[in-house]
């Protein structure tokens, strides 16, 4: 090495100070903008606690839909039962449906045909969802009585992109040599899927269903025409409107009533409160599953 | 193991019984490769290969890295189509059908034409799950208990593993998976195996084991093993492929400068390069 320079100094002169500066507000406003994030979803939550934890109760999660302005309390037990088979069934047809466009694109496609099916589910991915409501109401309500599994067609449609990502994204995850190997033993490609590929993304493929469900369960939008007229009690039949969530989420909170506007708030909490814990659970799931995979 | 006597009706050459005894002269045929030159894309990765592959030899094939070796045993079971880009000109007549002839299945080639690879794959499956596989897939269904316990012995791991079949196959050494992935690969009684690199992860013992392993299988199958390491192929194989690598126009492509009986491309060899390489010259 060459002996340093008794003039050399390695303090910045005006240049390198603004350089430093500039940096630092930089660094500054990603980390609030981070931050805010963070804060958007505390905020909204805890307003949601402290106007609905009042209303809150064993009663409220099991009775029966309140007579309006009659003064009875009332529950929301058809709203929950309403929203989960809703929610199932959606889960029913996109779950299957999904995995089978991944496996599509990740095991049979070539590049080109690859291509324009991944922009068709990515602009699916970002289609409105009250365009989804309208067309589900086109097609399957307009002439009819409103009916459960149109909701559940809707819902079905909001979860299907994200379902196809889930499972493409861990289906990645599988090595080729294990694709390979199966290949090797003489099976077709869709034995070697169906043997050995799946059964090692079958993990990762339910808790992105499960990340699915939880946000399909919050959707409004694909509801509002097509199952958004329902009786008091409790619906199983979903050839019938099902009473749901969302929907009487966006009733009560355009209601007269002060009361119902206390049943909108209590109702917003159980479904965050739903959506955050399988957000939050299939999340865990998910990472513990990447990090086995390797 | 009853290989070369009951045939499947589905198989397109009749194939003569095996003898107990391996010829160790050249005897028949089982790959006859013209001409064959592979490419990925634009890039050629080995060209002009010429040579015979015989029954119940052992079969090596070495050279420096990236020579062209794993490409060119990847032809022989027609792995290589499932790499996007791959073209091939030139024939490979297996029992004199050509390979890559029209109407023929890559399915079918594979299934007679097994393969190990450099790296252990099990599955993640149980370790009978993993050698009942694919003798389920491919109908093989009868005494698959068997059939299984069969694949094991003849893999050398049988006595390693027989009191825990049900366990997780990735509970294995990686000398035991390497074993296990022979095994899997003679469950369904193929004629050849091709083994690429199959030891240059595993340490000394269990290279050791799969290298008596082979002396045992060479008794009912023809064997192609691509090695780096030379003594492994000196101690192994029959007859031994150098291949070395071209530089021409500024392209590197794989060649096959010479094949002959091992005892003489390691003592007498008869091309310059080969000489370089076996004495350590070079590569």
């Amino acid at each position: 090495m060459a002996a340093v320079e008794p003039t050399l100094t390695l303090r910045g002169d005006g240049r390198v100070r603004r350089r430093r500066i500039a940096n630092r507000v930089a660094e500054v406003l990603a980390t609030v903008a981070a931050l805010a994030a963070v804060a958007v979803l505390g905020i909204v939550v805890w307003s949601v606690a402290k106007r609905g934890a009042g209303a809150l109760s064993w009663g409220f999660l099991t009775h029966d839909l309140p007579i309006p302005f009659s003064g009875q309390s009332g529950g929301i037990a058809p709203l929950i039962v309403g929203s989960a088979i809703l929610v199932g069934l959606a889960a029913a047809i996109a779950l299957p449906v999904g995995v089978c466009i991944a496996v599509f694109l990740e095991e049979f496609a070539r590049p080109a045909v690859r291509a324009g099916i991944q922009l068709a589910v990515d602009l699916l991915n970002g289609l409105p969802s009250i365009i989804i409501g309208v067309f589900v109401f086109g097609l399957l309500v307009y002439g009819h009585p409103q009916n459960g599994w149109a909701g559940s067609i809707g819902l079905a449609i909001v979860m299907l992109p994200l379902v196809t990502r889930a499972t493409q994204e861990v289906l990645r995850l599988v090595p080729r040599s294990q694709r390979e190997g199966a290949l090797a033993l003489g099976a077709s490609r869709w034995r070697t899927v169906l043997g050995i590929t799946l059964p090692s993304a079958l993990g990762g493929i339910l808790t992105g269903t499960v990340l699915a469900v939880a946000r399909a369960a919050g959707e409004t939008a694909p509801l509002l025409f097509v199952t958004s007229i329902y009786g008091r009690t409790i619906e199983l039949n979903p050839s019938h409107a099902l009473p749901n969530l969302p929907v009487q989420i966006f009733i009560w909170s355009e209601s007269s009533d002060p009361e119902d506007h206390k049943r909108a708030w209590a109702s917003a909490l159980v479904l965050i409160l739903f959506v955050l814990a399988t957000s939050l659970i299939a999340r865990l799931a998910l990472a513990r599953f990447r990090r086995r995979m390797g | 193991m009853t290989q070369g006597v009951t045939m499947s009706p589905m198989r397109p050459v009749e194939v003569a019984e095996r003898q107990d005894e391996a010829p160790s002269q050249a005897g028949d045929t089982v790959f006859d490769i013209q001409g064959l030159q592979a490419s990925y894309g634009s890039n050629v990765a080995v060209k002009e290969v010429d040579l015979e592959i015989y029954r119940n030899m052992i079969t090596a094939v070495i050279g420096p890295s990236g020579c062209g070796k794993s490409t060119f045993i990847r032809c022989l079971n027609r792995m290589n189509d499932e790499v996007p880009g791959f073209r091939h000109e030139g024939k490979i007549l297996y029992h004199g059908v050509d390979l890559y002839g029209d109407g023929v299945e890559p399915v079918e080639v594979r299934r007679r034409i097994g393969m190990v690879f450099q790296k252990a794959n099990p599955f993640p499956k149980s370790i009978y799950d993993n050698v009942a596989w694919a003798p389920r897939v491919l109908g093989l269904k009868k005494n698959l208990d068997e059939r299984v316990e069969k694949a094991l012995q003849s893999a050398a791991l049988w006595d390693d593993v027989k009191d825990r079949l049900k366990r997780s196959a990735l509970s294995l050494s990686g000398g035991q998976q390497q074993r296990l992935c022979i095994a899997r690969a003679i469950a369904i009684e193929p004629e050849a195996l091709l083994l690429d690199e199959p030891a240059s992860a595993l340490d000394p013992i269990a290279t050791q084991r799969i290298e008596e392993l082979m002396h045992e299988l060479k008794r009912d199958y023809t064997i192609v093993i691509v090695t780096h390491n030379m003594q492994q192929a000196a101690r192994v194989a029959d007859r031994t492929a150098f291949f070395s690598l071209e530089v021409d126009d500024g392209s590197r492509a794989g060649v096959l400068v010479e094949y002959d009986e091992t005892a003489k491309i390691f003592t007498a060899p008869s091309d310059k390069r080969t000489e370089d390489y076996v004495t350590g010259r070079f590569g």
